[in-house]
């Protein structure tokens, strides 16, 4: 159950991997919709934390084009409807997230990635 | 109390079967439930606002579910495939992560609320291998660290876990210290054997003046200074002084006449007012 969420606070952990570690790119994904509560008053209060562009580069990746590139001022209600869409309902099932820096591979199955890292990459 | 922490890693510990059977376990379930409540109460987050929260070591979900109950969105992350997949089964809502929280987090700066974790604290206290990231103290420094940096400024992270001796609370407290938490540890029921559940109360930032570490919750009085055998004493003494009620009223003899005319028994008396009185002593 990776969603864009989760995501978008992801960055690689592993030894010495402290730049550029972020956003991780998603590899060969599986994507199944699944509706959620809509919740506003949440997302309003969500919205400063995320990184925009690596939200909707990863969007994008997964074939998501509902976002506009540049975050919007105005918080409409179809903005947050999208929002919503993007962030909580789609969930990765299959496939890997990459490091664009140390190119450490973590595999998705079942919806869990998978974030142990081998004993010389433990910091 | 038994230990699984002695008898092997998380990971192998709880494999398919053992996740089956904790989960399914309604004492730990209550447990569970009680010891999350808590922790949320500790956590103290604004009312009626949904956070985003972290649950280490979450398991299959039990406390995850109350996260859910309680309107909150939550991280979940543990390290053993099993309960994972006992979680998924049972269709928590939040997202689940395979993750070693000894060899620290990848989340970003001041991602979360909070983070609660429920009897989890403990398994790291057992170095498996004899390579250096391996030992205790190295993977709490690392959990502590990166757990500071997944929080916001200023917000809580309430810990609850079993120490087995004052000097697994001194290495723990004294390590969070390090990472930069303020905060202490919160006894409840500190006279209880079976109740005593302590709590890591960990603070970011604070706004200013310093936060207070919450009280312990203390047993009422009334289970102090009484045997719980004397209690039973009593009501048998309450039983044995009081007087019985007789059990063949009129009731019972009108219903048992009943029953014999529905049977076709011969010379049932007929029911009148007289039927089950008492005759005066004078008779």
């Amino acid at each position: 159950m990776v969603r864009l969420i989760t995501h978008n606070l992801l960055a690689c952990h592993a030894k010495g991997c402290t730049s550029n570690n972020f956003p991780l790119l998603f590899q060969d994904a599986a994507v199944e919709l699944r509706d959620a509560d809509f919740n506003a008053d949440f997302l309003r209060g969500f919205l400063p934390r995320l990184e925009w562009p690596a939200l909707v580069g990863a969007a994008r990746q997964l074939g998501d084009t509902s976002l506009p590139a540049e975050q919007p001022d105005m918080l409409d209600d179809d903005f947050l409807q999208k929002l919503h869409h993007v962030l909580l309902e789609i969930h990765v099932e299959e496939g890997a997230m990459v490091c664009p820096n140390c190119k450490h591979v973590y595999p998705i199955s079942n919806g869990i990635p998978n974030m142990l890292l081998a004993e010389h990459e433990i910091g | 109390m038994s230990r699984p922490e002695l008898v092997a890693p998380p990971e192998i510990y709880y494999g398919d079967i053992e996740a089956k059977k904790y989960t399914n376990n309604s004492r730990i379930q209550q447990i569970q439930a009680d010891m999350t409540y808590r922790a949320l109460e500790l956590l103290n987050l604004p009312p009626d606002e949904p956070a985003f929260l972290l649950d280490i070591g979450c398991g299959s979900g039990l406390s995850g579910e109350i996260l859910d109950e309680e309107g909150h969105m939550w991280v979940g992350v543990d390290i053993a495939p099993s309960m994972l997949e006992v979680a998924l089964e049972r269709e928590v809502e939040g997202d689940l992560f395979l993750q070693d929280i000894g060899q620290g987090f990848g989340f970003r700066p001041g991602s979360f609320d909070g983070a609660i974790s429920i009897s989890v604290l403990q398994w790291l206290l057992n170095a498996e291998t004899s390579h250096p990231t391996s030992s205790p103290p190295h993977r709490l420094t690392r959990f502590f660290i990166t757990l500071h940096a997944a929080l916001k400024n200023p917000s809580r992270a309430i810990l609850q876990f079993y120490p087995t001796s004052d000097d697994q609370i001194q290495l723990i407290t004294s390590i969070a210290q390090k990472a930069g938490f303020g905060g202490g540890v919160v006894v409840d029921y500190p006279n209880s054997k079976k109740a005593r559940k302590v709590f890591l109360c960990l603070f970011v930032g604070g706004g200013g003046g310093a936060q207070q570490v919450p009280k312990g919750l203390e047993s009422e009085v009334e289970d102090e200074g009484k045997v719980q055998f004397e209690k039973r004493r009593e009501r048998l003494k309450s039983r044995s002084g009081g007087k019985r009620k007789n059990i063949k009223d009129k009731d019972w003899i009108l219903k048992k006449k009943e029953l014999y005319r529905q049977r076709g028994k011969e010379g049932v008396p007929n029911d009148s007012k007289y039927t089950g009185r008492k005759r005066k002593a004078v008779f």
